[in-house]
Parts: structure tokens; C-alpha cells; sequence
């Protein structure tokens, strides 16, 4: 994960954690050492530079929901790699190693949880698991969250942290957006709100469909989103990219979002959203 | 081992030896007649045995027919609509309302331009925001007059540019996928010649999905795959290989519904008898889905993408 400092928008790509809990994370911005317990109660945001941790989606969930109140409701399935798909590794090793390391099954985590006593359902993507791809199983754990929202009328809080469909499943993962895209209509049909939460990074096929129809999107400070990723749009056509380019800032400022917020104030915000929308859902 | 560069020759030779006959009256018909066997021999051998990367090769054919000059052959009475009503029109992704088979449909298709000029402002049919927009709208007319919805595909992808991330590009597509599987009338998409990532998905959301024999279909192009996960632009070929991105690999993985044939040698060998083939198997298509009662035509479209895929995940080992 290559390292990059932005003074404007303080998000960085920080040296992603693997494996066993280290006592002590090294910000790779600024070289800190922090301690864990600390960055934790920081809501894993160097005290010293501002720069903003990736976030596993256990952690995310932590951050967001109230103590206690989260509910599971991951399906148990994983991918059994239909295109025997390998290129320098085979993609089977690629999803051991990330299983094995994550300890997930794939990249995205659902279940039900209370927000301020708000009950929702949740489904927050994990960076850290071939890059937060969606995959068949990742548009399955969607759809199935969805349908669940709408049967249980509670809102949908999706957050994304996804680089695009998933490559080793080929057209399969591209039928995903197709998959999440209708599975969405059931919460329209239902009355139920859809509340999408953009951080680092929100881009590609996840972009280009799911995360891209909600009813109020919001963008964590620093969040990248787009389809195409800077270093396509640069190698295909040459442009120079604006500073600040697919930003949260400059998402907001092109009208692609409801809200930046800084991740601190992600859970607040979401509060403020339920509570508006209090009722909407009762209606019957 | 026939390559294309043979076959090129030889077509030169049999088309300089058929204007001898012709035009000279000089009697080389039996030598003329053994030049054609052996070309089609070749043709034969050559296309028939093609890997995925010679249909990439073949799908991006500079001669292969483009969308606009496809659709005019398989439609009649093609009628442009233009505009997104929002501020621009986009020559890559184009639509209206066209006779096909004696009755009225929408159509939309991918133009990657005929001339220098119009493959320029086409973008060599990467569509914009503005693009997809204008698809949504057509949609929408679609739905209003309950016209049959008919979509043509051949795009590298939707473009990657600093004005189209500006306008919304991801926002437009999944617009489009939602409208598109929203519909009540019967949606027909035929794949023609590169089908390419979230830029093809946005049309090919639909009730059958069809495909042109030496078309693509793919979630990344080859040499994306190949920067990304091989770090060697070279391995494209592979990639290509590993991405199943056929015809013949997606109709066995159930992703599409049917193989449309294309002449020995590509499409570009033959337009007309292309466009015949497209014709009538979208005809066919379009019948059989107007014979089933809307309930039943929604249920089978909503449970084909919501079950999209579902042959390749497995309970979890525990």
C-alpha cells in the first residue's frame, strides 16, 4: 500500500494491519508510533498528524453502533472460484491468504445492530479482503441484507470501502452490480431507507451501481470516490487531474453527496439522519 | 498454420484473379475455383479454432461494422432521438426508436465512429455521463409507450476522463441499471463487438442477453488485468484466457442466453449477413418474451440477476 500524505483532506493510505494485534501501529504518514488502545479511542486517527486509519469492518461497526448491540447476519458462504481463475498466484491462495488473515469470509460484514437506539442493518465493507472487491459473494451478503431491511422495515446503512468488482470472477462479478441494483428496488418497494456511507475508497463497479443509489449518501472526510481510478483516467487520457480530484470535497462540491463528515462525527451524523427520518417506516 | 496475413494474400489473389474473369474475360475459372476452396479451407482453420485473444482481436477490428451502421441494418426506419435534457448529448451512446419486424421499439447502442473524425468524438465509443443519461431517458420512453426495449453493445468501457468523474460517470451507469431492470416491457441486449465493464452492464441489464460469436464480455479488459494482477501488459493474452470473457465460455456459465453466429473470418467479412443473423435473433427474442404475462417476465428477469452468479459460491467450510 503505497503511502501518501494529503494536507488537505487528511485521509491518507496508511500500511494496512495484518495478521496479529500488534501493542503498537506505526502512522504511516507521519512515522508515530501510537498505541493501540489509544488510536482506538481515537477512532484510529493519528493524534499526532490527523491521518485517518483504514478501518476493519469489525472496527468500523464498533465505531458506529451502540456497545452490545450488534447482530451477525453474515451468510456462510464463500466463493468456490467459478473461473478456476489464476494469474501469477492462483486466485484459490489469494482467498486463503485473505480469509486466514481477516478472518472473514469475505469482503463485507451484515448483521443488525442499534444506531442511538435506532435499529438498522448493516453492511460494511472490508478494505483489507482483495482490496474490498465485490465479488458473488460480497453481491449475495448485499442483496440478502437488503431483502432482510425491507422485510424487518429497518433503514440500510451501507458502508463502502471497495475498489470495484472483483477481476477473478470475471463477468460474474459484474452481474453483482446488476444483483445489488435489484435487490435495492426491494427497499424502495418496501418505503425502507438506504443511508450509503463513502470512505476509502469508493470506487469502480460498487460505485458504479449499489453505492451510488441511496436515498442520502454520505462521504467520510478524505473518502476517494469515483469510477475510474486516477491512475486510469491519467494513463487513458492524458488529463492532468485538479487538486483534490475524487475527493469527499470535491465530491460534495460536484453534488455526488449529501455530506462530508469527519470520522469522528460519522456516527452523530447518522443519528441525525435516523432520527429525521423517525416513523418513515411504521407507516405500513 | 494459417494466419491472417495469408489469408490476407490470398484474398487479394483470388479478387485479382476473379476481376481477370470478369473484366478480361480470361478463362482461370478452374484455378479460381481451387484459390476459393483453399481460402475458405484457411478461413476455416483459422476461425475455428480461435483463442479468447484472437476474439479480443477480432471484437476490435477496425473494419468490424460499428453500432450506428449495425443498427441501421438490423432496424428499419431508424429515428434518432438526441439529448440528455440536461445539458449535452453524447455521440458514443446513441438511441430512439426504430421498426424492427413490422412493429415499433426503442433501440440504444454504442457508436465508436466510421470516419477519423466521428472516432474522435466518439471516444472510440467510450460513452459519457451525458451518454448514459440520454440511455435512461430512452428508457423511460421505452416504458411510457410500451415499446420493447432493444440495446446494442460494443464499448472498451465508459470513459475515464476528469469531466466525466465531475458529472457523476458511476452515478449515470447505476442509474441505468436500475431504469433498465425496472422496466415492464421486454428487454433484449445484444453484445456486438467489446463488451466492457460498467460502461456494457449499463445496457445489458436485460430480460436476454445475446452476443455476437467473437464479441467480449468483461469485467476488466485484458490488458487491465494483465497491469493489475500480473504487472506485465504481455500477459494480456492470458488474462484474456483466464477472464472467460467468450461467447462460448459465457454462454456456458449461463450468463448469456445465446451464441448469435458471425460469418468465417468476423462480422467485418460480412455485414449484411451480421446484421440478418442479429435481426433475426432478436426478433425471436423479443416474441418469446412478449408471449409471457408481465408478472411472469418480471419474476424470471428479477430472480436471473438476483441469483446471478450463485453457481460459484459454496457453503463455508468450517
Amino acid at each position: 500500500m503505497p503511502i501518501r500524505r494529503d494536507d488537505r483532506d487528511r485521509y491518507v493510505e496508511v500500511e494496512l494491519r495484518r495478521g496479529e494485534e500488534p501493542l503498537w501501529l506505526r502512522c504511516g504518514s507521519c512515522g508515530e508510533l501510537v498505541f493501540r488502545r489509544k488510536l482506538q479511542e481515537n477512532n484510529y486517527i493519528c493524534p499526532r498528524c490527523g491521518a485517518y486509519f483504514f478501518l476493519t469492518a469489525q472496527e468500523r461497526i464498533a465505531a458506529l453502533v451502540d456497545e452490545g448491540t450488534f447482530q451477525e447476519l453474515t451468510l456462510p458462504l464463500e466463493s468456490d472460484d467459478p473461473l478456476s481463475f489464476s494469474d501469477r498466484k492462483p486466485y484459490a491462495d489469494r482467498l486463503k491468504e485473505a480469509r486466514e488473515s481477516t478472518g472473514l469470509s469475505d469482503a463485507v460484514v451484515i448483521g443488525v445492530g442499534n444506531i442511538a437506539g435506532h435499529r438498522v442493518m448493516l453492511a460494511v465493507m472490508d478494505f483489507r479482503f482483495i482490496g474490498g472487491s465485490m465479488g458473488i459473494v460480497v453481491g449475495e451478503q448485499l442483496a440478502f441484507a437488503m431483502e432482510r431491511a425491507a422485510e424487518e422495515r429497518i433503514p440500510f446503512v451501507f458502508v463502502v470501502a471497495s475498489g470495484g468488482a472483483r477481476v477473478q470472477e470475471g463477468v460474474l462479478s459484474l452481474l453483482q452490480m446488476a444483483k445489488t441494483v435489484a435487490a435495492r428496488q426491494k427497499l424502495a418497494q418496501a418505503g425502507v431507507p438506504y443511508i450509503a456511507v463513502l470512505t476509502y475508497p469508493s470506487t469502480g463497479g460498487v460505485m458504479a451501481s449499489l453505492a451510488s443509489l441511496a436515498d442520502i449518501t454520505l462521504a467520510e472526510q478524505g473518502a476517494l470516490i469515483g469510477f475510474a481510478g486516477p491512475r486510469v483516467i491519467q494513463q487513458t487520457t492524458g488529463e492532468k487531474l485538479p487538486p483534490g480530484f475524487q475527493r469527499a470535497r470535491y465530491a460534495l462540491e460536484h453534488g455526488l453527496v449529501d455530506g462530508v463528515v469527519p470520522r469522528e462525527g460519522l456516527r452523530e451524523e447518522l443519528v441525525r439522519v435516523l432520527q429525521v427520518l423517525e416513523g418513515v417506516t411504521s407507516g405500513g | 498454420m494459417a494466419d491472417e496475413r495469408t489469408i490476407r494474400a490470398l484474398e487479394e489473389k483470388v479478387a485479382e484473379l476473379r476481376r481477370l474473369v470478369e473484366e478480361d474475360g480470361v478463362d482461370l475459372r478452374e484455378e479460381l475455383a481451387l484459390l476459393e476452396r483453399r481460402l475458405q479451407a484457411l478461413r476455416r482453420e483459422l476461425y475455428e479454432s480461435l483463442s479468447d485473444w484472437d476474439r479480443v482481436r477480432l471484437a476490435r477490428h477496425p473494419g468490424r461494422p460499428r453500432g450506428l451502421e449495425l443498427v441501421k441494418r438490423v432496424c428499419e426506419d431508424f429515428y434518432e432521438l438526441r439529448g440528455d435534457r440536461m445539458g449535452g448529448d453524447d455521440p458514443a451512446l446513441r438511441g430512439g426508436l426504430a421498426r424492427l419486424g413490422g412493429r415499433p421499439v426503442a433501440v440504444l447502442f454504442h457508436h465508436r465512429g466510421c470516419s477519423p473524425e466521428e472516432q474522435r468524438a466518439c471516444r472510440g465509443g467510450m460513452a459519457l455521463p451525458a451518454g448514459y443519461r440520454k440511455a435512461a431517458r430512452i428508457m423511460h420512453i421505452a416504458e411510457r409507450l410500451r415499446l420493447p426495449l432493444v440495446t446494442f453493445i460494443d464499448t472498451p468501457g465508459a470513459y475515464p476522463g476528469v469531466e466525466a468523474e465531475a458529472a457523476n460517470i458511476a452515478g449515470a451507469i447505476a442509474e441505468c441499471i436500475a431504469t433498465m431492470l425496472s422496466l415492464s416491457v421486454p428487454t433484449v441486449a445484444a453484445i456486438l463487438g467489446e463488451g466492457g465493464s460498467g460502461g456494457a452492464i449499463a445496457l445489458a441489464a436485460a430480460d436476454r442477453v445475446l452476443m455476437l460469436e467473437n464479441a467480449t464480455y468483461t469485467v476488466i479488459s485484458p490488458e487491465g488485468a494483465a497491469a493489475i494482477l500480473w504487472k506485465d501488459a504481455a500477459a494480456a493474452p492470458q488474462a484474456a484466457e483466464a477472464l472467460a470473457l467468450s461467447a462460448p465460455r459465457l454462454l456456458e456459465l449461463g450468463v448469456i442466453d445465446e451464441v448469435i453466429p458471425e460469418p468465417l473470418g468476423g462480422a467485418h467479412v460480412d455485414p449484411d449477413a451480421t446484421a440478418q443473423a442479429i435481426r433475426d435473433a432478436v426478433i425471436r427474442h423479443v416474441s418469446e418474451l412478449e408471449g409471457l404475462a408481465l408478472d411472469e417476465r418480471r419474476k424470471l428477469r428479477y430472480s436471473r440477476y438476483r441469483n446471478a452468479g450463485n453457481c460459484g459460491v459454496k457453503a463455508k467450510a468450517d
